[in-house]
C-alpha cells in the first residue's frame, strides 16, 4: 500500500523542525525559505498548519508541464520534478491550485515535495507527530481532495 | 473507429494519448506540420538560452513513445476538409479518412504588413527552425531589434540579451505586456529591462525595414517617428493568428478561433477543436475565448478526446493565466486582473524591490490577480479564483494586505 503524509494541525506547535529538515535534505541548507513544507501560523486563533503537496491524483503540475519533467514515482506515488528535464518555465507553479510548486531562482528549476523518495524527513523531524507518514487510506486528505475536485477545470468523464 | 488529429502540439498529443487510453483498438493518426517530433514552443526560449538541447523541447522523451502507443505520427499539412465524406485532404493531395477529426493546428505569428518585412534576417520566434536562425544571427555585439513586448516578446528577451546582442524592443502599445499587466506593472517591467541595458520604445510602430549599407548590421528598422534602428537580426513577436484557413467551406463556425461547445465540439458534429486554435468556454466571463496557454491546451485536448470516445465530458471553462520571466523578473497574471464593475481591489507596490501584487474581488471572492517578483505559492491565486472560495473575514485582511493571500487560502481550506 502506498503511504502519504498525514498532517494533523491540532498537534503542531510551530517549531519549524519540518522546514529545517526539508531544506537540509533537499537543498543542503538550514533555510525555511527553501523548504517544500511550510507552517502557517494563525496566532489569533492559536492554530499552526503545516502544509505541503498532497501528491494529488489530478496532478495539474504534471499535466501542465510542457516537457515531461514531472512524473509519478511508481513506488511512492509522488509527483517528482526531474531537474535534468525542467526548463524552468514555471507553468506548473501557476497550474497547481494549492500553490505547492515553487520556482527556485538559484537553480532555475521548480521544486516541490517528492516525499524524499519514501522516507520524508519532515515526518521524522516532527517532535509531536503532527506530520506522520502513514498508509494512504488513513490520511484523511478528503478535505484537500474535495478542494481538488472543485478546481478541476474539466468534469470527469461519465462512461 | 478512426480518429485523426491535425496538429501535434500539446493539445494534439494529449488528445492522442487520451484516445488510446480510452480505446485500445481505435486507429489514431496524429499529423504534425513540422519535421521534428512533437515539441513545446514554450521551451524555445530555454533552447536559445543554451540551457537545453533541441531534444529538451520534445513533449515526450521516449523516441518510440508514439509507436509504443500505436499512434501513427505522420508529417503533413491540412489543405481542406470534407466533413460529410469524412475526408481530410493534405497539401500534396493525400486524403486521410476519419470518423472523428480533432483540429489542434494552433496559431502562427502575425507578420506586420510593412515594406521590407521579407528581407533576410527577420524571424518570428515560434518554431525550432526559427530558433536555429535566431541562434545564428544573435551573436555577441550584434544589433537585435525585437518587435513586440507582449508575452512572447518579453519571454524571449532574456535569451536574446544573454546571447550578447544589443537589444532594442519596439512596442506599439503604450506599455510592455499590455494584455497581462496594468500601467503600474508595465512601468516596473520597463524600468527593470532598462536597468538590464535593454532599450525599450513604447507607443512606436515599425513602418518598414530597409537596407543599411553604413551600419554594422545589414538592415535598419524604420519607426513611425523617423528613427532608424540598425539591425543584424529582427525578431517579430507582434501576436499570433489561429490556423483555420483550411477549414474554409467545411461549415465549421469560426470567430477568433474555432467556436466549440463545452464538449470541445465545433459546429460540425464530427469535428472537434482544442488548444490555441479553439475558442472555448471561458471560466471568468462565461463566454467564449481563445486562451492560447499550455494548461488550456492540455485541458482541451483531454476533454475533446473523451468526447470523441463517446464519453460525455463537459468543460467548466479555462481560466486565463500567464507566468513569465523577463530577463529575470518574474510576473504572473490570473483571470480578471483588471477587475470588474462594482468590485473591490487591493494592491501593494514596492518599486525598489520590484514587487507588485494586485488582487481583484467580486463580492466575497477573488476574480483576478497580478504579481511581479512573486514566486512563492503563486498557484493559490488560481485555486482561490477557480474554486470561488468564500473569503469571509479574510477579504478584509486581503484588502489591507494582499500578500497574505496564501494564509487566506490555508485558513479558508485547511483550518
Amino acid at each position: 500500500m502506498q503511504k502519504s503524509l498525514h498532517i494533523d494541525p491540532g498537534k503542531c506547535t510551530g517549531c519549524l523542525q519540518c522546514e529545517l529538515a526539508c531544506s537540509f535534505e533537499n537543498e543542503n541548507v538550514f533555510n525555511p525559505a527553501k523548504s517544500r513544507i511550510k507552517v502557517f501560523r494563525f496566532h489569533d486563533i492559536g492554530r499552526m498548519v503545516p502544509y505541503t503537496c498532497t501528491q494529488c491524483d489530478e496532478a495539474w503540475c504534471m499535466k501542465a508541464c510542457p516537457v515531461e519533467a514531472i512524473t509519478t514515482d511508481a513506488a511512492t506515488g509522488a509527483k517528482v520534478v526531474s531537474d535534468a528535464l525542467c526548463v524552468g518555465c514555471k507553468v506548473c507553479t501557476i497550474a497547481c491550485p494549492f500553490g505547492t510548486v515553487n520556482y527556485n531562482a538559484s537553480t532555475g528549476k521548480v521544486m516541490k515535495c517528492d516525499l524524499c523518495g519514501g522516507d520524508p524527513e519532515c515526518a521524522k523531524a516532527c517532535p509531536t507527530q503532527a506530520i506522520t507518514y502513514v498508509d494512504a487510506n488513513w490520511t484523511g486528505l478528503d478535505r484537500m481532495r474535495d478542494w481538488a475536485a472543485k478546481t478541476d477545470s474539466g468534469a470527469r468523464a461519465s462512461a | 473507429m478512426q480518429h485523426v488529429i491535425v496538429g501535434a502540439g500539446p493539445a494534439g498529443v494529449v488528445a492522442a494519448e487520451t484516445l488510446r487510453k480510452g480505446d485500445p483498438k481505435a486507429k489514431i493518426t496524429l499529423i504534425g506540420g513540422e519535421p521534428e517530433p512533437p515539441y513545446s514552443r514554450m521551451a524555445i526560449p530555454y533552447l536559445l538560452d543554451g540551457n537545453i538541447a533541441e531534444e529538451g523541447t520534445y513533449l515526450r522523451k521516449g523516441a518510440k513513445h508514439y509507436d509504443a502507443l500505436g499512434i501513427q505520427y505522420v508529417h503533413g499539412r491540412a489543405e481542406s476538409v470534407a466533413p460529410a465524406e469524412g475526408k481530410l485532404k493534405l497539401e500534396g493531395g493525400d486524403q486521410v479518412p476519419f470518423d472523428r477529426l480533432l483540429v489542434a493546428t494552433g496559431a502562427r505569428p502575425i507578420q506586420p504588413r510593412v515594406p521590407g518585412i521579407d528581407r533576410p534576417g527577420i524571424h518570428g520566434c515560434w518554431t525550432l527552425a526559427d530558433a536555429r536562425e535566431i541562434a545564428k544571427l544573435s551573436k555577441s555585439g550584434s544589433n537585435i531589434v525585437l518587435v513586440g513586448a507582449g508575452f512572447i516578446g518579453c519571454i524571449i528577451m532574456e535569451a536574446l540579451a544573454s546571447r550578447g546582442g544589443n537589444l532594442t524592443v519596439v512596442e506599439m502599445e503604450d506599455r510592455m505586456l499590455a494584455r497581462m499587466m496594468d500601467a503600474t506593472g508595465g512601468a516596473m517591467m520597463r524600468r527593470w529591462c532598462e536597468n538590464k541595458k535593454i532599450r525599450v520604445l513604447t507607443g512606436r510602430k515599425v513602418v518598414g525595414v530597409e537596407a543599411d549599407a553604413k551600419g554594422p548590421g545589414d538592415k535598419a528598422v524604420a519607426l513611425d517617428n523617423g528613427e532608424k534602428l540598425n539591425a543584424h537580426l529582427v525578431v517579430l513577436a507582434v501576436g499570433v493568428r489561429s490556423n483555420v484557413e483550411f477549414l474554409k467551406g467545411s461549415g465549421v463556425k469560426i470567430d477568433h478561433g474555432i467556436v466549440v461547445n463545452d464538449q470541445m465540439q465545433s459546429s460540425v458534429a464530427n469535428i472537434y477543436a482544442a488548444g490555441d486554435v479553439a475558442e472555448g468556454p471561458d471560466f471568468s466571463t462565461g463566454g467564449h475565448m481563445v486562451h492560447a496557454i499550455q494548461p488550456t491546451a492540455v485541458d482541451h485536448g483531454r476533454i475533446a478526446a473523451l468526447n470523441m470516445l463517446g464519453k460525455t465530458a463537459h468543460y467548466k471553462g479555462s481560466l486565463i493565466m500567464n507566468v513569465l520571466d523577463t530577463v529575470g523578473l518574474i510576473s504572473s497574471s490570473f483571470g480578471k486582473w483588471e477587475g470588474t464593475k462594482g468590485g473591490e481591489s487591493s494592491a501593494a507596490v514596492d518599486n525598489d524591490r520590484y514587487r507588485y501584487l494586485r488582487l481583484e474581488f467580486d463580492g466575497d471572492h477573488l476574480i483576478g490577480a497580478l504579481g511581479i517578483g512573486m514566486t512563492e505559492h503563486v498557484g493559490v491565486l488560481r485555486g482561490l479564483i477557480q474554486t470561488k472560495t468564500a473569503l469571509g473575514d479574510w477579504k478584509r485582511k486581503l484588502l489591507a494586505d494582499p500578500h497574505r493571500v496564501m494564509e487566506a487560502y490555508v485558513a479558508r481550506s485547511q483550518v
